[in-house]
């Protein structure tokens, strides 16, 4: 049902710099806009992203509905040990979605 | 009515526009001052200092539903020195806050990339807090050509 985008190197050298990027399916409503039938759409947004290695935060970000619809995400992150880097993504309306990939640190 | 008379009614009438645009109140929309409010709710009463901070985004934006930004930090970003959280308000969407970031050490280059919605030409901030109590800022000036959230109904 969700679709995400995760651009990650697979293998890294040990305390390298490495870019993690995300990229996730979702409408970003901001509840401010008047639907078809005059009414308010009801707000629908993620509110909160986290990153984790091997279940340690490494970073989260909270967003608004400022951020666009599709919320992409990058951000810097120096590889410690080989595991599996988790995304969770929750937000209104119960909103959850999770993808992990596994960087190898060599 | 004579011509002055004429000309006269014509400026009342300016005026009246005038003052009422500028009186009749504006639908739910941050302002200058809630940007301020919104930062002094992170900051408190701590100095903010212009600097450290890049914030990278299109001075020019035709499209604001998708503007990409980009806020990079300098700091060496060592357990005793880091950036712990990267903030950015804005001036004229809804509402002031975009988004709050929190980095650590672990993140090794205090840098964030995203896209936002930007609702009218206006100035974005970017505050950096570091793990030392500093705080560190920038700004950029946008003009937004075609606005978000303004898609009428038809």
């Amino acid at each position: 049902m969700t679709n995400v985008l995760i651009n990650a190197p697979k293998t890294a050298r040990r305390g390298e710099l490495i870019e993690l990027k995300t990229l996730i399916l979702h409408p970003m409503e901001t509840g401010f806009r008047p639907g078809t039938n005059g009414g308010i759409i009801p707000r629908n947004i993620i509110q909160r992203f986290v990153a984790t290695w091997n279940g340690t935060e490494i970073f989260s970000m909270d967003l608004s509905p400022a951020i666009s619809a599709n919320p992409f995400v990058s951000f810097f992150t120096v590889a410690t040990e080989s595991g599996r880097v988790a995304f969770r993504w929750s937000g209104d309306e119960g909103f959850l979605a999770e993808e992990s990939v596994t960087i190898d640190v060599v | 009515m004579t011509a002055a008379k004429s000309s006269l009614q014509r400026r009342a009438f300016l005026a009246g526009v005038a003052l009422v645009s500028v009186v009749a109140p504006q639908a739910a929309r941050a302002t200058p001052e809630a940007m301020a409010e919104a930062i002094k709710a992170v900051v408190g009463d701590r100095p903010v200092r212009e600097g450290r901070v890049t914030l990278d985004l299109p001075p020019l934006i035709e499209n604001g539903n998708t503007v990409p930004l980009s806020v990079a930090v300098e700091s060496p970003m060592s357990e005793a020195d880091h950036v712990k959280a990267i903030h950015v308000f804005n001036e004229k969407n809804p509402q002031p806050h975009v988004f709050d970031a929190r980095l650590g050490p672990r993140n090794g280059r205090a840098q964030v990339a995203t896209r936002i919605k930007l609702g009218d030409s206006q100035r974005i901030v970017a505050i950096a807090e570091t793990s030392r109590g500093e705080f560190w800022s920038a700004s950029a000036d946008v003009i937004v050509t075609l606005a978000a959230c303004l898609e009428e109904l038809t």
